[in-house]
């Protein structure tokens, strides 16, 4: 069958099981959108900037854990998805980008709207790809979905010139992958496993550190058999709200910069950490020198670079999460019945003797300023447990995951290692794509929120109904929150108003409906409200107390040990009933 | 060049010929912070493989992330790190030196104890064409610099595991499972 280079792209989509495509046409990539009106099973979505068509390919794809399409034209269309490109890369979320390109004849000329897209993407890429002949379209297809999905998921992009669009080629559809370079290693080592669970049956206070690589390899239900088998206690990084639930005992929550104490204290003092699908990023660390300082450490990963990458490892496991923590649960069952559990109970009573003592506070006077702690508590105790909390980056990202209490997997989506302000927008409304029976709720900032806010008009028109909920402070709130901290309060281009824009009008202008809420009096109301309408999406502006801050923290390049608590919350203070820790 | 305060590490790499791939070795290097002291680059036994000798000036836990890394570009097919005295390693160097009146003959002098060639003659110069061990590239050019280094090009190091050693066999396996 001979069919268009551009067919041939639809085709292999289509093959690859590809059901919608977050996109914006343009000159090089106008081939492309020509055989979409004769029909095919893929939808289109028309966003309104390349950033938020990035952002939504993340956005499914984190809610679905299929691999997320975006696509742009040549040159600004290119460069407009590089943002989201490297969040994907920074935070494993596979998606695949297509981009058109000038001709061939052309390339390297400064033809109009032409830019070196696979020279500015090669290091915020898996990999990608510029393919200069259309009887390679199928393969580079087949081949960029199995690198963007498999090992440790990333961003591929494939770079296709409009002459190799609209040349003709005879379609096949490959039946192999050749790939000699790539072979990620998906099994963990049976000797590896053995030696972990050695050590984890020697341990006195093991913590299980847990980051996102488990919720990309689905290993919820193993990481839930293993915590409970081993009585391990579990601390959930911010790529990893939901990957075991907040609600079991064993469950510590958050760790890191802004972490709770508990979940901070416990890897400083634990003598095991069972570091699961997660790369000791300088967020949860601190100080790394100071970190966890009398553990030692079983580290699993699928990528081996992250391995010893930043902390020496007496136990590495390369390997699929999924794969070695099912493993590792079934050896430790296997030498638990042989020879009896440890008793965990002195360690389990110390971390529960913290989570009393220090949960995350904060105050909220009746007829004092709103606080955004309180409007993320009210969103999700008006929510159900199946409702997809999605953020960008600062303060308001921090509460939310904070204060929310995640239950599932795939039901916290935000921008972590790159944070990209302007994340959750369009990032939800991919999610809502993914997942349109479930209600999808962006706990978004005033600065994030009109860096993409545009992708309302995508919501609108293509009737995609999800609510975002603004914490406006009228600042760049964390920024504010360091200067007051670590600048002598010498406030410093963070002022943003908050009257303008007016949220709610213009939430009206792109087809939503705008709701805002000034007193804790209104919250409710306001969120009952924005949780019933089905049918569109939902702003609303929370006018929050300026003032607030994100506590705990953990300065940056600080230890762990110097946890800063907030002024709702006691300061930790040498306690003659707690156990005594080395 | 380098600046790095490590040691020199001299690694083969097999990788798949094709476009872009030296840029991507070389991308990695730099957004790392990796210091590469040289990088030579050519075909190999195998139609479609190229094989690049690296020269990393790191300390060795920087090293295994070196090697973790470029494992992980999707176009390296195979890594060897070659450990002191497991691999032959040459360089091919030329250099113009000034050489007029005396001088003339005292350079040809040092180039036949060296055994090199001399490749191009005018009456103010001598190219010298030496290929050998990097330490003895190092001794000559000390003692040519007394005369007046006009012109110095070099490949960089080459390297071939000694004996067994070697990434052939192994990465053609790997090639063809």
């Amino acid at each position: 069958m001979t069919i268009s280079g551009a067919q041939a792209v639809l085709k292999a989509l289509e093959q690859e099981g590809v059901e919608v495509v977050f996109g914006i046409p343009g000159g090089a990539s106008m081939p492309i959108y020509d055989p979409l009106v004769d029909g095919s099973s893929i939808r289109h979505i028309l966003c309104r900037h390349e950033q938020g068509a990035g952002h939504a390919a993340e956005g499914y794809a984190w809610a679905t854990g299929k691999v997320g399409v975006c696509m742009a034209t040549s040159g600004p269309g290119g460069t407009n998805l590089v943002t989201p490109i490297a969040d994907a890369k920074m935070d494993s979320v596979p998606i695949v980008a297509i981009t058109g390109q000038v001709p061939t004849p052309v390339v390297g000329n400064d033809a109009f709207q032409e830019a070196d897209i696979t020279g500015i993407t090669m290091p915020i890429t898996k990999h990608n790809f510029l393919v200069k002949d259309p009887a390679l379209i199928s393969e580079t297809v087949h081949e960029a979905f199995h690198i963007a999905s498999t090992g440790r998921p990333g961003p591929v992009l494939i770079d296709l010139p409009k002459d190799v669009l609209l040349a003709q080629t005879e379609w096949s559809w490959p039946d192999r992958i050749d790939l000699p370079g790539y072979r990620p290693t998906t099994k963990g080592n049976q000797r590896q496993i053995v030696e972990a669970v050695k050590l984890i049956l020697a341990a006195e206070r093991p913590v299980l550190y847990v980051g996102g690589g488990v919720i990309k390899a689905n290993a919820s239900e193993e990481l839930l058999r293993l915590a409970t088998i081993g009585r391990l206690p579990v601390v959930t990084t911010l790529m990893a709200r939901g990957a075991f639930p907040d609600s079991n005992d064993l469950c510590l929550g958050m760790p890191g910069m802004h972490g709770n104490y508990t979940a901070v204290t416990s890897l400083q003092k634990a003598d095991l950490l069972i570091a699961l699908g997660t790369r000791f990023d300088d967020r949860v660390t601190g100080k790394l020198s100071a970190f966890a300082p009398n553990a030692k450490v079983i580290h699993a990963d699928v990528d081996p670079a992250e391995i010893g990458k930043n902390r020496r490892v007496d136990v590495p496991i390369v390997g699929d999460c999924k794969d070695v923590i099912a493993k590792l649960a079934s050896e430790l069952e296997k030498r638990q019945a042989e020879g009896g559990s440890p008793d965990r109970s002195a360690w389990l009573g110390q971390l529960a003797e913290w989570q009393r003592r220090y949960p995350y506070r904060y105050d909220q006077q009746p007829d004092g300023p709103l606080k955004p702690q309180f409007c993320v508590e009210r969103l999700r105790d008006h929510a159900d447990e199946d409702t997809i909390v999605v953020a960008g980056v600062g303060q308001h990202q921090m509460y939310a995951s904070q204060y929310w209490r995640f239950e599932r997997p795939r039901h916290w989506i935000n921008s972590g290692g790159l944070g990209t302000m302007g994340f959750a927008v369009p990032a939800a409304m991919g999610a809502k794509v993914g997942q349109p029976g479930k209600r999808v709720v962006a706990i978004d900032g005033d600065g994030c929120f009109q860096m993409t806010a545009q992708e309302l008009a995508t919501s609108n028109t293509e009737e995609i109904a999800f609510v975002t909920a603004i914490l406006n402070n009228g600042y760049l709130g964390m920024v504010r929150q360091w200067q007051e901290l670590f600048f002598d309060e010498r406030y410093s281009g963070v002022y943003l108003n908050p009257d303008v824009p007016d949220y709610v009008k213009l939430a009206e202008a792109y087809g939503a409906v705008g709701l805002r809420a000034d007193s804790p009096d209104d919250v409710d109301a306001v969120i009952e409200k924005a949780y019933s309408v089905e049918d569109r999406s939902v702003v609303i502006d929370f006018r929050v107390d300026p003032r607030e801050m994100v506590f705990p923290m953990i300065a940056a390049g600080t230890s762990n040990d110097d946890v800063i608590l907030g002024p709702e919350q006691a300061a930790p203070t040498a306690d003659p009933t707690e156990a005594p820790i080395v | 060049m380098s600046n790095g305060n490590g040691a020199l590490h001299t690694i083969s790499v097999l990788v798949e010929d094709k476009p872009g791939v030296l840029t991507r070795v070389a991308g990695l290097f730099s957004a790392r912070g990796f210091n590469i002291d040289s990088l030579a680059v050519g075909p190999t036994e195998a139609s479609g493989l190229s094989r690049m000798t690296i020269v990393v000036n790191v300390e060795s836990k920087t090293l295994e992330q070196v090697t973790k890394q470029l494992n992980k570009l999707i176009n390296v097919i195979k890594i060897l790190e070659h450990e002191a005295g497991s691999a032959v390693e040459r360089e091919l160097m030329l250099v113009k030196v000034r050489a007029s009146g005396d001088d003339r003959a005292r350079v040809m002098e040092i180039a036949e104890v060296f055994r090199v060639n001399v490749v191009d003659v005018t009456h103010a110069t001598l190219t010298l064409e030496a290929t050998g061990k990097p330490e003895k590239l190092e001794a000559l050019l000390s003692l040519l610099a007394d005369f007046g280094i006009v012109e110095l090009s070099r490949t960089g190091r080459i390297a071939l595991g000694r004996g067994e050693r070697g990434i052939r066999e192994r990465a053609l396996r790997a090639a063809n499972d």
